[in-house]
C-alpha cells in the first residue's frame, strides 16, 4: 500500500513536470527575449550585481517585461542547488545565462552547453576553467573579472610618483590571494617602468619590520589587499610618513586610515559592465566574440594630509578625477 | 517551467546523493551513530578527486582515492569514539570542522575546476545519446549496484554483527561481537560512499568546491527520513531502497521548487518551498490513512 501511495505521489509531481514543459515555449513567438539569472548565495555584493546587471540592460533598451523577460534564481550559498539551478537553465534555454560567482559560474558552464553564458564577479576565470585565456573566450562563454586592476594600480603609481623606478610591495606569503596579486604587480610594473622589491610579512607583527627594511631601497609602496598587512597598515604609515616615502594601497578604506591613494572599484559597476555584455549578446554577438573584461570604471580615493606628510604633490590630473578626497 | 533537462537533471543529482543517503542509512540507521562527518567527507572525496584528476591519475584511480579518503575521514571519526571516548556527535563535528582546512589543504585552495578536463563521464559524452539522459542512466545504475552490495553485506556474517551493534550493543557485546570494530568498519563504508558521492558530483558538476558539504547532512537525513516515510522498510533491502527513492524524491523537490515563480514565489524562497514540500510529502501518507480510520 505504501509502495503505492508514494508511487501515485511521484507520477503527480512528473506529470506535472510534463505539464509545465508544455508551455514553456510560448513566448518564443512574440519577440520576447529569456534572460537567466543566478548566484551562489544572497549576499551584499553579489546582489549589487545583479542589480547593475538589471540596470544596465535597461539603459540599453532591454526591459523586463517589455522586450525581455527575466529569470532569477538564488542556490541559497547550496552548491548542489546551483547544479539543479544550471539545469534548470539549461532545458528552459534562455537567450542569455548571466551566472555570478565562480561556483554558479562552473555549475552553469559544465551543465548548460548549447547556452550563451556570461559570467560575473569571478576573480580568476582562467583557473577557474571557465575560459581558456582572457582574450580567448570559449564560443559561448564570457564575462567579466573582479579581479583586483592591479595594472591601473601601477599606472596611478607612476602618476603620483612620475620618477619612480623601484617599487616595494609588503604582503603575507602565506595568503594565496596576495601571491596572485604579488605575481601581478611583478608583470605589470615593468609597463611603468619600475622594478619590485619584495618584503615578506607572515604575521601583523612583521609588518613594520618589512617597511622598515624597504626604506632606502624603493621609491614608493604598494600595498595589495592581503589582510595581514592591511591590519597592521598604520605602522607602515608611521614609517613612511618619517621616511617621505609614498603609500599606495589597492583598497579604498586604505586610504581614509593614512594611505596617499587607492583605485577601487563597485559590485554594482561590475554588474553593469556585465549587463551591457549581455545586450550585446542579446543583440545577437556571440560570446565568443567578446573578450573576457577586467573591472573598467573604478573610484579614486585620495588622502591630502598623507600626501603632504610623504613627501608627495598630488598632480592636479589626480586630484581632479578622485570620487572621494580626504583631506 | 520545468523541461527535460531539469527533470534529468533532478534525476542524476538524486541518484548521486542516493550514495550519500545510503551512506547516512548506514550511520544513523543501522550503527545509530549519528555522524555529521558527511558534511566533510562529501567536499573531501571531491578534493581528492579533482585534485587527482588534474594532477594527472586515470579518473577511476582518482575516484577509488576520494573513497579511501573518505574512509579514513569515518574511521578518524570512530577512533574518536571507541578510543578517546568523545560523544559521537561531538566526534562526528570535530572531524567535520578539521575537513574544512584539510580540504584547503589538498585543493590548494577553495576551487578546483574539472571543466574541460577528462573524467569518468568523458566518454558518456561521446554516446548516440545526449549526455543529460546518459548521466543519470549511468548514475543510476551504480546507486542501484552499491544498493545491492551494501544489502548483500548487511546480510553476511558480518553485516548482521554490525546490526546486532547499531539496535542492542550490549547484547551484541554478549554475543562475541567486537563492536569497536564494527563502529570503525561501518563509518568507514558510510563515508566512504558519502566521499564516492563528492567525487562523482564534482566530477558531473565541473569542480569541486570547499563550501560543496554544506548541508549534505541535511539533505541526505531528509531522504531517509522521506524515504522511510513513503516506502515500507520491512526488510533491510526495501528500506535501503526507500533512501535512494527519498533522494530522488528530494531533487525532484527541488526542481519543483525552483518554479515557484509561477505560484508568486520569489527566489528567496527556495529553501521554504523545499522544507513545506518534503514535509507534505512525509506526512501525506500519514493523513490519508488518519482521514480513513475517522470515516470508517
Amino acid at each position: 500500500m505504501k509502495l503505492k501511495k508514494a508511487l501515485v505521489f511521484s507520477s503527480a509531481l512528473l506529470s506535472s513536470f510534463a505539464g509545465l514543459h508544455a508551455d514553456a515555449h510560448e513566448h518564443g513567438d512574440q519577440k520576447m527575449q529569456h534572460v537567466s539569472i543566478t548566484q551562489i548565495v544572497e549576499h551584499p555584493a553579489l546582489d549589487a550585481v545583479r542589480n547593475g546587471v538589471k540596470d544596465a540592460l535597461a539603459e540599453k533598451g532591454f526591459k523586463e517585461g517589455e522586450n525581455i523577460s527575466w529569470e532569477y534564481q538564488s542556490a541559497q550559498g547550496n552548491p548542489t542547488t546551483a547544479a539543479q539551478i544550471a539545469k534548470k537553465f539549461a532545458g528552459s534555454n534562455p537567450d542569455v545565462i548571466i551566472a555570478i560567482a565562480t561556483p554558479s559560474a562552473q555549475a552553469m558552464v559544465a551543465s548548460a552547453r548549447n547556452s550563451n553564458i556570461i559570467f560575473s564577479a569571478v576573480t580568476d576565470p582562467v583557473s577557474a576553467k571557465l575560459v581558456k585565456a582572457w582574450g580567448q573566450p570559449s564560443p559561448r562563454v564570457t564575462g567579466v573579472s573582479d579581479l583586483t586592476p592591479v595594472d591601473k594600480h601601477m599606472a596611478l603609481i607612476k602618476e603620483i610618483v612620475p620618477d619612480a623606478k623601484t617599487l616595494g610591495v609588503i604582503y603575507n606569503p602565506g595568503e594565496a590571494n596576495s601571491i596572485a596579486l604579488v605575481d601581478l604587480v611583478k608583470k605589470h610594473a615593468p609597463d611603468s617602468s619600475m622594478k619590485v622589491v619584495e618584503a615578506a610579512s607572515p604575521k601583523s607583527a612583521d609588518v613594520q619590520t618589512a617597511m622598515r627594511s624597504l626604506v632606502g631601497k624603493v621609491d614608493a609602496v604598494y600595498l595589495p589587499t592581503d589582510n595581514t598587512v592591511i591590519s597592521a597598515l598604520e605602522g607602515v604609515i608611521k614609517i613612511a610618513s618619517q621616511t617621505d616615502i609614498p603609500i599606495i594601497a589597492a583598497d579604498t578604506d586604505s586610504v581614509k586610515r593614512g594611505a596617499i591613494a587607492a583605485l577601487g572599484f563597485n559590485y554594482y559597476d561590475v554588474g553593469r559592465q556585465t549587463g551591457v555584455m549581455a545586450a550585446k549578446v542579446l543583440s545577437g554577438t556571440a560570446p565568443g566574440d567578446i573578450p573576457v573584461q577586467g573591472v573598467d570604471k573604478t573610484e579614486l580615493y585620495i588622502n591630502l594630509s598623507a600626501a603632504s606628510a610623504m613627501g608627495v604633490e598630488l598632480p592636479n590630473s589626480v586630484i581632479e578625477r578622485a570620487k572621494e578626497v580626504i583631506q | 517551467m520545468i523541461s527535460s533537462f531539469a527533470l534529468f537533471g533532478a534525476l542524476e543529482t538524486g541518484f548521486i546523493f542516493a550514495l550519500v543517503a545510503l551512506g547516512i542509512f548506514i550511520s544513523f540507521r543501522v550503527l545509530d551513530f549519528p555522524d555529521l562527518t558527511v558534511d566533510g567527507s562529501f567536499p573531501l572525496g571531491a578534493a581528492v578527486a579533482a585534485t587527482a584528476i588534474i594532477s594527472g591519475l586515470h579518473p577511476l584511480t582518482a575516484t577509488f582515492l576520494a573513497c579511501i579518503a573518505g574512509s579514513l575521514a569515518g574511521i578518524v571519526t570512530a577512533l574518536l569514539n571507541v578510543k578517546l571516548k568523545i560523544l559521537h556527535l561531538l566526534a562526528s563535528i570535530l572531524t567535520m570542522i578539521a575537513l574544512y582546512s584539510i580540504n584547503l589543504r589538498i585543493m590548494d585552495g577553495p576551487n578546483k575546476a574539472l571543466l574541460g578536463v577528462d573524467t569518468l563521464l568523458t566518454p558518456l559524452d561521446n554516446l548516440s545519446l545526449p549526455y543529460y539522459i546518459a548521466y543519470p542512466i549511468a548514475f543510476g545504475v551504480l546507486a542501484l549496484i552499491v544498493l545491492g552490495l551494501l544489502v548483500a553485506f548487511l546480510k553476511s556474517e558480518v553485516g548482521l554483527a554490525m546490526r546486532a551493534t547499531g539496535s542492542n550493543p550490549r547484547m551484541a557485546k554478549a554475543n562475541g561481537v567486537n563492536t569497536s570494530l564494527m563502529i570503525v568498519l561501518g563509518m568507514a563504508i558510510s563515508n566512504a560512499l558519502v566521499a564516492l558521492a563528492g567525487a562523482l558530483f564534482a566530477q558531473s558538476q565541473g569542480s569541486a568546491d570547499v563550501t560543496m558539504g554544506v548541508g549534505v547532512i541535511v539533505i541526505g537525513l531528509a531522504s531517509v527520513i522521506g524515504g522511510e516515510a513513503l516506502l515500507s522498510t520491512r526488510t533491510i533491502f526495501l528500506w535501503a531502497l526507500a533512501c535512494v527513492f527519498g533522494s530522488i524524491l528530494y531533487r525532484l523537490v527541488i526542481a519543483f521548487a525552483l518554479n515557484g515563480d509561477a505560484l508568486g514565489l520569489k527566489a528567496q524562497d527556495l529553501n521554504l518551498i523545499t522544507a513545506v514540500l518534503v514535509t507534505l510529502a512525509i506526512i501525506a501518507p500519514n493523513i490519508k490513512a488518519k482521514l480513513r480510520t475517522t470515516r470508517a
